[in-house]
């Protein structure tokens, strides 16, 4: 969609995949997805202060299927945009360049951000016993 | 190409082409790190009021270090949002007039999302 048609430099299509591309891509995806989720932890609060009828109603949307599925999406969403934020960061003071480090704590982040994600859920299903 | 187009001062400026310097950068930065013990908190916080009914809930947030907080989480979480957002569409979008459309809608949505959270939580620790 650019306005003026110029050269592009080669693009997604053209590499092969590869994990220090998709924990960037990942990275960006989440953030997009927890800026939504964020938009529901309003909608949560301001029910909060509403009163109990608007909070079953917030609590109900949340039992259901589909609020199940968005809030697990966004579970996974927040541990990975958490942890890679943390790999981020440590970049940005020097460390863990090197390519072996890189791919390491790229898979670190993924596997990390998976297993926190099972356990949080495992913590809610046990503390409440299903959904 | 042999020297540099930008004046010594402006190169001791910092400032660059957008004149904001590295203030997104940083300012990106410092809410990732205040979101980083936030979240951990968010996230304890969450399976509390999971374990609790409506007062349950109300009275957790309603307990003065966990409003501050909450205050402190969302303010941060929107302005991180507003500033990832806005890479991810200075990147993507190529037409001027949407680009400006979607910076500025961005914006508003994050002042109004925060602003609407923040009353949400007074009204919660005031006891309506």
């Amino acid at each position: 969609m650019p306005a003026t048609a110029r050269p592009l430099s080669p693009h997604l299509s053209i590499y092969r995949w590869q994990i220090q591309m998709v924990t960037s891509i990942v990275h960006r995806a989440t953030g997009i997805a927890l800026a939504a989720g964020t938009i529901l932890l309003c909608i949560a609060l301001l029910a909060l202060a509403a009163g109990p009828e608007p909070y079953a109603e917030v609590q109900t949307f949340c039992a259901s299927w589909i609020g199940l599925i968005l809030l697990f999406g966004w579970t996974w969403s927040l541990a990975y945009h958490l942890l890679n934020g943390v790999r981020h960061l440590l970049q940005d003071i020097g460390l863990g360049y090197l390519p072996a480090q890189f791919v390491r704590n790229s898979w670190l982040v993924v596997g990390a951000s998976l297993v926190l994600t099972a356990l949080l859920w495992t913590c809610v299903f046990t503390q409440r016993g299903g959904a | 190409m042999s020297k540099p187009l930008r004046t010594p001062l402006k190169t001791a400026l910092g400032l660059g082409s957008a004149r904001h310097g590295v203030h997104h950068f940083l300012v990106q930065r410092v809410t990732a790190v205040a979101l980083l013990f936030l979240s951990l908190w968010f996230v304890w916080t969450v399976l509390a009021v999971l374990r609790s009914d409506y007062a349950g809930a109300h009275a957790l947030i309603a307990q003065p270090c966990n409003a501050v907080l909450m205050i402190a989480f969302v303010v941060a979480i929107f302005w991180h949002t507003q500033l990832g957002l806005q890479v991810v569409v200075e990147d993507y979008v190529h037409t001027r007039w949407l680009e400006w459309t979607l910076q500025i809608a961005i914006k508003f949505v994050c002042f109004l999302g925060a602003a609407a959270s923040v009353l949400a939580v007074i009204r919660i620790a005031l006891g309506r």
